[in-house]
């Protein structure tokens, strides 16, 4: 015969073989799907982050699928046009969010809380965390080793070589939460974009008495209490020596900006003031 | 051939410059800072408030649940305050400040010398005694004593275990008080022995410490069932398990404690701590405490009320020398750095060292060379550089199936491993994480 | 007082590290390096010079400018790869392809997978192994030993011992040849061969010295040893005419200097001891089946590349772990 014919005769056999090996296989072992799932996921960014709360994106459409709702369900990362987005393939209808940003509540720089001791040991401030409280003494304050710029999928994040703090891109920032979940001290928290990005919040989580974290951090919040008073919204509340502003009752009108000892309350984006008053620190205020 | 642990182990510089000094007194100092957070579990709860006066041995905070322990003031004075204050963690833990005003001791605590060989309290008295004396494990865990005498339902003790090994380079208080109060832990362990119903005592010494094993095995011989049994040098002896492994060749399974294979493990200085708890009815207010270093005038041990400054004993020990570059509370090992010497002696300082710059520095790192060292050197026979990795890549999930949970932080790899790789650092990350993620799947 | 440091324990760390145990392995190269400059004269120089440079170079120049990161030559472990590069070649081998060796041996070899620690196969065998398939003519022309001593040029060449045998119908012929060296040549190193191979007995000088500061064990160069004389020695039992016998298969061609230092190549061997005696013993396996029954008359090189490849499945082996199998009898 023929060698030519031979090796199409073999080769054609082979390749039938397989094929209903293959056939066989597909029919035997299919996976039936919603094809909504693949519908929703191509709708999604497909960073795969995690900010939603679920592992991947297509984790995150198949909880939307097996849900029929998009209750509690939201892609950071997509924002409002995804969401509505994926509302348009589900047949509902998108709620809308605010956007939000990391920000990072913490100014213990090199210059506000200076070292005291030397860490030695992996980067890492998980690990740093158990071992103490930090290089300027501050428990609740950043360590500066960079847990959360790690965990960002989205370059929004770096350290400051200056200040060995770490900065958030706002412009990247998607407000996925990873560094959230990572920062071991949970500094780092999501709040709401505010109007033309402006922003006022305390920029300290340390609990401590006033006098210990002012010894600790020049900028550290003592629990004073003064802009608390000063707010004229109740968007301040004081616990455990630490004021935080409630970014949804939050006004922006500043007072407690310029009332702060310490500087520990952050404007962002707004213009500059015209007079600048200088703070003022009050020693009989400061509880002991 | 002496007896050893099989498995791993390293034998780093013993440098137990401290082991000719004989254990010196020092008086409390004028204000006291008693811990409330000196023993593993949950803290102590205070039950005195500012302005009290209290004697020496007086309860002032009480261990409110099972895994907890009772804490008594160290001398007579007034509470000054309860405030916060950095411990060897790091971090500011809950404290009593006590100013002190002379030394007058509890009713019915007997401070002398003489040595009380009858053991009058009963089983349940012991355990009682032993409680209310807030007794913990003196080896540095500070694991509530009371908990180990109380043996579950369905285990039996068969074996007490007496670790006088002493593994931690440098640390020599163990030794001291072997040798300068032998009798009393002698009773001391028969008072356990009693309290757990065994028959059989073995002492685990190293044999870098022959005076204490002939000391020891002269005096064990007028009391019944107590072995004193050589060991050779190998860290990590100490460690429960290995010790077990040493002694009597069994294996604690993992994640299981030692009363699975019929033994109760107890520090030397705890069997002395005992004694004068259930013999002469004395709380845990003191204990010895090794002030050592290359560099260190005087090495020294100490016996000091529990609340001192480390500081006052560094100057008692010389002051602290030019250069030191880190001051660790423990041993070279497993011992923790601290911050300031603010910090407090507790129940569980076993001593304090001084290292230079040069010494504590870690060596240079280099990318792992895969030479295999810390596998043959982990008593756990786990595979460190693996979890190492784990650590440095967030992968908790090999963390966990490369059982993470087993490893004793005893150091060894990161020792010995010649890349410099923070080996530890990582695998104590990886514990953290796989702790985290057990219990969260528990809930 | 300074400032404190705060670190996890431990805080004391065993003397010694990776750029010390490079330094004990280069002291351990050197009587063999000795040797081959008396016996090859300035030709193994020149060999050696450019290939522990043209190692160094590499090395520097792929870390700065594609790596990007800090200079690395300073572990030494370049110099290692040099060395052992130039100890698998002939010393009468042209710069430009020695210096194509290094390019390989450290570009291919080690740094393309990350550098020190992360290669999977020896490098140096890797840069040779290349050479002798891209040049097998220049790689396989063996100057005579204490021929050549004072010239570059106009060396005289001969075979190998290996080479030899398998030109030859059988063992008993092989040795019958006069270009053939008696066996206590071999074992100082009087036979054609490459630069640092032919004297097993300084090879075996470094390797006490090795074994003597712990920095290799005993496991791999006895698994090894035991894997080739069974091996050879099953063989030649079976016809001791034809095959040779196992003293021959040991002191010829790179066996010793496979055996004691590219097989025990810490970052391409398995890192338990049960992985070590298996990498051993197949690696010895292999070399002899390679030079009995493979078209090469030398098989040591190939036998541990191949070898190498299955130390990330050795290294799966698990030691046993503390209180997992529970025996307390």
């Amino acid at each position: 015969m023929d060698p030519i014919l031979i090796a199409v005769i073999v080769l054609g056999g082979v390749a039938l073989v397989f094929a209903a090996i293959i056939f066989g296989v597909e029919k035997k072992f299919i996976v039936v799907e919603d094809p909504r799932i693949d519908l929703v996921t191509e709708k999604l960014p497909g960073a795969n982050c995690g900010g939603c709360g679920f592992a991947g994106c297509r984790n995150f459409a198949e909880a939307i699928v097996k849900n029929e709702s998009l209750d509690g369900l939201f892609c950071p990362v997509g924002g409002n046009t995804t969401s509505a987005e994926v509302a348009k393939v589900m047949g509902l209808v998108a709620e809308e969010k605010v956007p939000q940003v990391a920000v990072v509540r913490c100014q213990g720089s090199f210059a506000n809380s200076p070292a005291k001791t030397v860490f030695e040991g992996v980067s890492s401030c998980a690990y740093a965390h158990m071992l103490y409280s930090g290089p300027g003494g501050c428990p609740n304050g950043c360590l500066g080793l960079g847990d959360c710029v790690a965990s960002c999928a989205f370059d929004a994040m770096y350290l400051d070589k200056e200040t060995g703090l770490p900065v958030v891109l706002e412009d990247n920032c998607v407000a996925c939460g990873a560094c959230v979940k990572a920062c071991p001290r949970s500094i780092i928290e999501l709040r709401d974009k505010g109007p033309k990005s402006k922003r006022i919040y305390v920029s300290c989580v340390n609990t401590e008495k006033g006098a210990l974290a002012k010894k600790n951090c020049v900028v550290a919040c003592i629990g004073c209490g003064k802009c608390v008073k000063a707010c004229p919204h109740d968007a301040i509340t004081l616990e455990n020596n630490l004021a935080y502003i409630h970014f949804d009752k939050c006004k922006l009108c500043r007072k407690c900006v310029i009332e702060c000892p310490t500087e520990a309350i952050l404007e962002i984006n707004f213009p500059a003031r015209k007079v600048v008053e200088a703070p003022k620190i009050n020693e009989e205020n400061i509880t002991q | 051939m002496l007896k050893t642990f099989k498995m791993g182990g390293v034998h780093p510089e013993e440098n137990k410059f401290a082991e000719n000094s004989r254990i010196e007194t020092i008086d409390a100092p004028e204000l006291m800072y008693v811990m409330l957070n000196q023993n593993l579990g949950a803290p102590s709860v205070a039950i005195v408030k500012k302005g009290d006066t209290v004697k020496t041995g007086q309860l002032i905070a009480k261990g409110e649940v099972f895994i907890s322990a009772n804490v008594h003031s160290p001398v007579s004075g007034t509470v000054e305050k309860i405030d916060s204050w950095t411990d060897a963690s790091g971090y500011r833990k809950p404290v009593i400040i006590i100013k002190k005003e002379g030394d007058v001791w509890d009713d019915g605590i007997d401070t002398s010398d003489s040595l009380v060989k009858e053991i009058s309290a009963s089983k349940e008295e012991i355990v009682e005694l032993v409680k209310a004396s807030g007794i913990v494990g003196l080896g540095g865990a500070t694991f509530p004593t009371h908990v180990k005498l109380m043996v579950p339902q369905g285990k039996k003790a068969e074996y007490l275990i007496i670790n006088a090994v002493e593994c931690e380079p440098y640390l020599t208080a163990d030794h001291r008080v072997m040798l300068e109060k032998g009798h009393e832990v002698m009773v001391g362990i028969q008072v356990l022995m009693k309290a757990l119903d065994v028959s059989k005592a073995l002492v685990g010494i190293e044999n870098n410490k022959p005076e204490a094993i002939s000391h020891l095995t002269k005096i064990a011989s007028s009391y019944p069932g107590i072995t004193v049994q050589g060991l050779k040098v190998k860290y990590p002896q100490g460690a429960e398990k290995q010790l077990i492994k040493a002694l009597i060749n069994r294996e604690v399974p993992s994640g299981k404690l030692p009363i699975e294979v019929g033994c109760v493990v107890q520090n030397v200085g705890t069997a002395l701590a005992v004694y004068e708890a259930v013999q002469k009815r004395k709380p845990l207010i003191e204990r010895v405490v090794t002030v050592t270093g290359k560099n260190v005038k005087k090495p020294s041990n100490f016996m000091v009320r529990v609340g001192t400054p480390i500081s006052l004993l560094l100057e008692k020990a010389g002051g602290i020398p030019d250069g030191t570059g880190k001051i660790v509370n423990g041993g070279p090992m497993m011992g923790k750095a601290i911050p300031n010497t603010d910090i407090p002696v507790t129940k569980g300082t076993s001593g304090i060292l001084l290292m230079t710059n040069k010494e504590a520095a870690r060596v240079k790192e280099y990318n792992c060379i895969r030479c295999g060292r810390c596998t043959t050197v982990c008593p756990m026979g786990l595979e460190p550089f693996l979890l190492g990795l784990a650590g440095e890549n967030l992968n908790w999930e090999i963390a966990e199936k490369e059982r993470s949970m087993d490893c004793i932080e005893c150091g060894s790899c990161q020792y010995t491993c010649p890349s410099g790789r923070p080996l530890l650092d990582n695998i104590r990350l990886c514990k953290l994480k796989v702790g985290q993620i057990i219990r969260n799947r528990n809930k | 007082m300074n400032m404190l440091t705060i670190s996890g324990s431990p805080h004391v760390h065993a003397r010694g590290d990776a750029s010390k145990i490079m330094r004990i392995v280069i002291l351990a190269l050197l009587p063999a390096m000795v040797g081959s400059f008396i016996l090859f004269g300035l030709g193994a120089v020149q060999v050696f010079l450019v290939s522990v440079l043209s190692c160094i170079v590499f090395e520097y120049l792929i870390q700065k400018f594609l790596l990007k990161g800090k200079s690395t030559i300073g572990d030494g472990s370049a110099i290692i790869t040099g060395m052992l590069l130039a100890f698998n070649v002939p010393s009468n081998l042209p710069i430009w392809i020695m210096i194509i060796g290094a390019l390989v041996a450290i570009g291919v070899g080690k740094m393309s997978f990350g550098g020190l620690g992360k290669n999977p196969f020896n490098p140096a065998l890797v840069g040779r192994v290349f050479l002798l398939i891209s040049w097998p003519v220049q790689m396989t022309s063996w100057p005579k030993p204490l021929s050549s001593a004072g010239g570059l040029t106009d060396v005289v060449t001969g075979p190998t011992p290996l080479g030899i045998l398998k030109e030859s119908d059988g063992f008993a012929q092989a040795m019958s040849n006069t270009n053939m060296p008696d066996y206590i040549s071999m074992l100082w190193g009087n036979m054609g061969g490459s630069v640092g191979e032919v004297s097993a007995i300084l090879l075996l000088l470094g390797a006490i010295i090795m074994l003597a500061t712990r920095v290799i064990t005993w496991h791999i160069p006895v698994s090894f040893l035991a894997g080739a004389v069974l091996f050879s020695g099953a063989l030649w039992l079976s016809d001791s005419t034809y095959y040779a016998d196992p003293v021959f298969h040991l002191l010829t061609g790179g066996m010793m200097l496979g055996v004691f230092f590219m097989a025990t190549d810490m970052v391409t061997s398995p890192m338990n001891p049960v992985g070590m005696l298996i990498f051993g013993f197949m690696c010895g396996l292999l070399t002899i089946l390679i030079r009995v029954f493979g078209a090469y008359p030398e098989g040591v090189s190939f036998a541990i590349l191949i070898m190498n490849a299955f130390v990330p499945l050795l290294n799966k082996i698990k030691p046993k772990r503390f209180g997992e199998v529970v025996n307390n009898g």
